[in-house]
């Protein structure tokens, strides 16, 4: 009766943590654009005010891999200057699970841009665990 | 694996004739494996008679506890194999971000709320931090999940060497936020991982559906909603469970009923009553 980690069985991958499916319950019932990462980068979830800010509908679309969004965005600064990946405030919550708060401007896929100030806050759960990462955009 | 309840109540042990047919003890299910492995499942005063009606010859039990509100320890100190030089007790359950899982348990099992440190305990005693991915116990293999009710909290699945699929859930709100509940998918849904396509699935169900609204955010559900969440969960058999102190049995009768004939599901449901056995 010995009580061992059992060895090739992995748990269950495409169900989501509670932490996130209590942030997308969170998230649908706010007024403020917020879009959700996981930890691999994928974007999981975004709220109806955040379809308006990227132009494209979560119904539509569902998640999006970091390798496909990652072409479909484009960020400046105030006087235009292009802003690389790595120095977007989710890309870098990503990579350093630090939170990050920047006011740039966000080129959606539709050609339209929005100047806000992009919030992005790591998920830490419980044992250290990295699951992903809330973004808020306010817009200016 | 054979399955029985010895406590069905929710919140407190709820004593007298109003409810002693469906149960006052509060949460505590037993486990039993085909080569005498015991899990218990949470330690509320229902513990106390399965502890007293455990052969002598045991030497070893689990005990899985869900979370560590009162109703879900408050049989802990009076489980007799607690107090058996020797005897093999593994406890397992949810740590919280601060404090390791001993320490939380030992807020309650301490004076001045309880005349007995853990450390004076005659029993062999050991503690294990849940979730931790799937673990072999005896015949079973049994994983955590944490699931959707106020601290920390999980549900747990447990496989029995034939196969069989038991989920318990005891406390659970995976409707909350969500007045359409079910409308999104398992993947989205608390607990859906844990409960999915298993043959029986005991699961909390403290409101009838019009005490629900006033009760969201409280950390349980509606049977309305258990027997939506075990649908979308293609579950075999519901077995409802924490039955609110509120309800006499009378009162249960017609909530099953009406939350049955209202959803029509695909499967039995069965209120759980004190003393059942389910064979798996």
């Amino acid at each position: 009766m010995v009580a061992r980690p059992s060895e090739g069985s992995p748990a269950i991958s495409t169900h989501k943590p509670i932490q996130l499916i209590l942030a997308r319950q969170l998230a649908s019932s706010l007024a403020m654009p917020i879009v959700i990462v996981d930890a691999e980068g994928t974007l999981i979830y975004w709220n109806e005010p955040a379809e308006l800010l990227l132009g494209i509908r979560f119904e539509e679309t569902g998640e999006i891999p970091a390798s496909i969004w990652r072409e479909q965005f484009a960020v400046r600064d105030d006087e235009g200057k292009h802003i690389g990946q790595h120095e977007w405030p989710l890309v870098i919550a990503l990579t350093q699970q630090t939170p990050v708060s920047r006011t740039i401007w966000v080129g959606a896929p539709n050609g339209m841009w929005r100047h806000v100030t992009w919030t992005s806050v790591p998920f830490i759960a419980q044992g250290e665990e990295f699951l992903g990462v809330q973004n808020v955009f306010w817009e200016v | 694996m054979r399955v029985q309840l010895w406590g069905t109540r929710g919140s407190l042990a709820t004593p007298g004739p109003d409810t002693a047919r469906y149960g006052g003890n509060t949460s505590c299910v037993s486990v039993t494996g085909s080569d005498g492995s015991l899990l218990v499942l949470d330690a509320g005063t229902g513990i106390r008679r399965l502890g007293a009606s455990l052969p002598a010859s045991l030497s070893r039990v689990d005990i899985m506890l869900t979370h560590l509100h009162m109703d879900h320890v408050q049989g802990l100190g009076f489980f007799a194999p607690l107090y058996r030089p020797g005897f093999e007790v593994h406890v397992w359950g949810p740590a919280s971000a601060t404090l390791s899982l001993q320490g939380r348990l030992m807020r309650y099992l301490s004076p001045p709320l309880f005349p007995v440190h853990l450390s004076e305990l005659p029993c062999r005693l050991s503690f294990h931090a849940v979730p931790c991915g799937r673990v072999a116990i005896g015949e079973f293999e049994v994983e955590a999940g944490m699931v959707c009710h106020p601290g920390p909290t999980v549900g747990y699945r447990i496989r029995a060497a034939n196969g069989k699929v038991l989920t318990y859930m005891p406390d659970h709100e995976p409707a909350l936020g969500n007045p359409a509940f079910p409308s999104l998918p398992r993947d989205w849904t608390s607990g859906a991982d844990l409960a999915f396509e298993s043959d029986l699935l005991i699961h909390d169900s403290q409101y009838s559906a019009a005490e629900y609204p006033r009760h969201t955010g409280w950390g349980h559900s509606s049977l309305v909603q258990t027997i939506r969440f075990a649908s979308l969960c293609d579950v075999a058999r519901l077995v409802s469970f924490h039955h609110d102190p509120n309800h006499s049995d009378t009162d249960l009768d017609q909530m099953t009923a009406e939350s049955v004939a209202d959803t029509n599901p695909a499967f039995q449901v069965t209120a759980g009553c004190e003393g059942a056995t389910f064979e798996l």
